[in-house]
């Protein structure tokens, strides 16, 4: 018996995590009943500007809903057969045709798996547009739930590493557009927008973000303190309300624990015997193939530009990736500003530090940091997720895929669906896992640890 | 004289490598039609927009773009791989769908070329602020060519180069009225020659010859039933041996009497409009042409415009064509569909790929006019 020579240890998070996010889903639902408001849109939707509108909005993120209906097997099918059944493409979005789904359904999932009669209707839509599904979900959404009003960012992720000049007049124009979008919402809503609710929520989202990088950062340490699959109930506050204090609060609590693992030498998995780095969403429904890795190699994912994308995130002078600084670190004090240079300076700040830009705009750069991540991250192989649910994020895999094979970084791809539980082949995928990991020279926990 | 357009089309390669010789000048390759051609033609370069081949080996592009990006933005990156546009000097897209975008990453990496450009075309074409940024990359695009060709793009090179596209527009749109008429002196597939070869030739030679054709058309009689007059919409459709077989090869007649997707009237429907400041004249028109779907939000300002053809063209029927895996098209396609049926026009849905199975397709389309129509 080879002896232990890390402990492991519960997330004592963990369980607070789930109730924050079920507290997040009944709010969306019983927001009219307490005379507040609903909206949905996109997961990067600058919801801080939303919530100049009052602390009684609540809003749905299409993304994260998606993937809980995928998670949620059997609903997942059936909101992707009501899609089917309308002659909804198949291989559109498969956050979308949940989404559609479960309108089509009239049926509303909680995380827990609770399914409710009746699907809740925004009151409008605020989103943003950047792959060619973002504002045309919310178009055929509000057709198909009857006339919601619908405001879309166009949103142009220029990064500032190719081009300053250029990144500054994408901001102007998302600046433009979302002052815009906010004399819009008081009048779809008849509410007026304080602006300090803004400057509060704007603060809360980008310590949010800062916060999340600083934990995803840690996993550099061997052993890693996370591992990916727990870090997607995780990264979650980011992709849905990034802008409350309780997330702030929350990732606060959770980074102090991740310093304490780190102080004592508690790891999220053993034996860790291989790391590597994820790309793409994963397929919710078949998150055990984390789980099979680690129990059969002792592999666990250290994080993905998608993880850390939720982050905020700036390049050292080495390259290195760090987590990008609060407004409070960083002195910035939107309140001294007028209403435009604040929202200006707020939607910089989050365009600036969101690693997801890259991946729609330049496969360059994408490639950059995916080799930045393999290195800094110590990894020992990339595991690219073919996401045929995603047309967004699997733009440029099979080039990344080359370049990174050309610095000898071992590569492997499957094909899933994030959100479509029936595009997925299980047994195929871990016999092609097997061979991958026994030709990088993976052993076997069963080989013994060592 | 109609049979030119087909022969450029058919000699697409030839013609821009005889052209260079013959005149000396560079050819850039263009993705997606939200390309402004004017500022190319003021710069002397003959755009060409890089199409695929039909041809039913694709598997060149595997390693550089995933399966299920469609068939359309693989099948021309296939042709660069090929080496087929060996003769490009430069390569430029207008920001438009994921998939072209991935074509051309893929070609900007892997096949050699001297000048590329990326132009960050707006998405939302509603939206506040859409004309200026536009304006702002266009100075950029244009800057970009001045600094490749060493030489300075002048306000009366942008005037010959609006007007060399504007002339373009305008024959086409005098040509498109005879498609109007109760028996048309051109069909579909004569049509589709004629934009796609705008697209890949000197348009100063392309308006001579359409110039000349307009002089034949009111006497020009085609030995054809015009059949049901069809309209076509969806992604782009360079597929003539589809468009041949529907009016050519089906028993029942039908013609395409009008097309919404951009390879026909989307391409030129509108003009740059005089204005002092060129740049936003074109900025303007590319902003106001009739949109792709990916940029038709939140009003749908799209399905007006094809409410309008159905009732100029006198459509009887619509054909929706959509190359697999298009997002955007697939994104309109139910609200389409509801569209049509709300306002009983019949309509009937194809998916595209790189080859067509064309007995297949015939036997659809076939009874489809037969069910809609009750011709029988």
């Amino acid at each position: 018996m080879t002896q232990q020579k890390y402990r492991l240890e519960p997330l004592k998070t963990w369980t607070k995590a789930k109730e924050l996010r079920r507290e997040y889903y009944r709010n969306f639902l019983e927001a009219k009943e307490k005379g507040g408001i609903r909206y949905a849109g996109g997961t990067v939707a600058f919801h801080a500007v939303v919530a100049g509108l009052g602390r009684d909005v609540y809003n749905l993120t299409g993304e994260p809903y998606g993937a809980t209906c995928a998670f949620m097997e059997p609903f997942g099918i059936a909101a992707q057969e009501a899609c089917d059944k309308a002659g909804i493409p198949r291989d559109l979005c498969a956050y979308m045709r949940n989404y559609w789904g479960s309108i089509l359904l009239d049926k509303f999932i909680l995380t827990d798996g609770k399914v409710i009669s009746g699907w809740p209707k925004p009151d409008f839509f605020f989103t943003i547009h950047m792959c060619c599904s973002h504002a045309k979900w919310y178009q055929f959404a509000g057709e198909l739930e009857g006339s919601v009003p619908l405001y879309a960012v166009d949103l142009m992720l220029i990064d500032p590493r190719d081009d300053k000049e250029r990144f500054q007049c994408s901001i102007d124009y998302a600046t433009q557009q979302v002052s815009e979008g906010i004399e819009w919402m008081k009048k779809v809503t008849g509410r007026e927008w304080s602006f300090d609710l803004f400057c509060e929520a704007a603060e809360n989202e980008i310590a949010s973000r800062s916060l999340w990088s600083k934990i995803c950062a840690y996993n550099q340490a061997v052993p890693a303190p996370l591992e990916e699959k727990s870090m997607f109930s995780f990264y979650v506050f980011n992709t849905i309300c990034p802008h409350w204090k309780t997330s702030v609060d929350f990732y606060r609590e959770l980074k102090d624990e991740i310093e304490d693992r780190l102080d004592r030498g508690i790891g999220a998995i053993y034996p860790e015997k291989f790391r590597f780095v994820n790309d793409c969403q994963p397929p919710w429904a078949f998150l055990k193939i984390f789980r099979f890795l680690e129990e059969e190699f002792g592999a666990l994912s250290v994080g993905s530009l998608y993880s850390l994308g939720f982050g905020s995130w700036r390049l050292g002078e080495d390259g290195a990736l760090l987590p990008a600084k609060t407004f409070a670190e960083q002195g910035i004090d939107l309140r001294a500003m007028k209403r435009e240079d604040a929202v200006r300076t707020y939607l910089e700040q989050v365009i600036k530090g969101f690693n997801g830009g890259p991946v729609f705009q330049t496969s360059r750069i994408k490639v950059e940091l995916m080799k930045q991540l393999y290195k800094q991250w110590k990894a020992q192989a990339m595991i690219i997720h073919l996401n045929r649910g995603c047309e967004g994020l699997s733009l440029g895999q099979m080039q990344d895929k080359l370049e990174l094979t050309k610095e000898d970084i071992p590569v492997f791809t499957y094909e899933g669906n994030m959100g479509d539980p029936r595009d997925f082949d299980l047994p195929r995928i871990k016999d092609k896992l097997e061979t991958f990991m026994e030709n990088v020279g993976a052993t076997r926990i069963s080989q013994g640890v060592t | 004289m109609i049979d030119r357009f087909s022969d450029w089309v058919s000699h697409r390669h030839e013609y821009a490598k005889e052209w260079k010789k013959r005149v000396g000048g560079k050819v850039i390759g263009y993705f997606c039609t939200y390309t402004p051609e004017e500022i190319l033609y003021a710069a002397d370069l003959l755009p060409v927009r890089i199409f695929g081949a039909h041809e039913a080996e694709t598997s060149i592009v595997e390693p550089y773009i995933y399966g299920m990006y469609c068939p359309f933005c693989r099948d021309c990156l296939a042709q660069g791989l090929k080496g087929k546009y060996d003769y490009l000097d430069g390569i430029v897209i207008a920001q438009s769908c994921l998939h072209m975008r991935q074509a051309f990453w893929a070609w900007q990496k892997y096949i050699p070329h001297e000048f590329d450009h990326y132009l960050f075309m707006p998405h939302g074409i509603q939206n506040v602020g859409r004309y200026e940024f536009l304006h702002a990359e266009l100075t950029r695009f244009k800057g970009a060519l001045e600094s490749w060709l060493g030489k300075s793009i002048t306000g009366a090179d942008l005037n010959r180069g609006i007007e060399i596209c504007n002339e373009n527009r305008h024959l086409m749109r005098q040509i498109w009225e005879f498609r109007k008429l109760d028996t048309p002196p051109i069909t579909g597939l004569e049509a589709m020659d004629i934009t796609m070869s705008s697209q890949i030739t000197d348009k100063r030679e392309h308006n001579k010859a359409m110039t000349q054709l307009l002089k034949e058309l009111p006497e020009r009689r085609l030995d054809r039933e015009t059949g049901t007059r069809l309209m076509i919409i969806g992604s782009e459709n360079d597929d003539r041996e589809f468009t041949k077989m529907v009016e050519q090869e089906m028993n029942l007649p039908a013609t395409f009497v009008i097309e919404e997707h951009c390879i026909g009237s989307r391409y030129f429907w509108n003009n740059v409009a005089h204005e002092k400041d060129r740049l936003m004249a074109i900025s303007k028109r590319y902003i106001d042409r009739p949109p792709c779907p990916n940029k038709d939000w939140p009003m749908r300002t799209r399905f007006s415009h094809i409410l309008g053809l159905i009732e100029e063209y006198k459509v009887e029927a619509v054909i929706l064509m959509q190359q697999k895996f298009c997002d955007p098209h697939e994104l309109d396609k139910v609200p389409l569909e509801r569209f049509f049926n709300e306002r009983n026009i019949p309509n009937y849905f194809l998916e595209f790929d790189v080859t067509q199975p064309t007995g297949q397709f015939r036997t659809r389309v076939e009874a489809f006019l037969e069910t809609m129509l009750e011709l029988v």
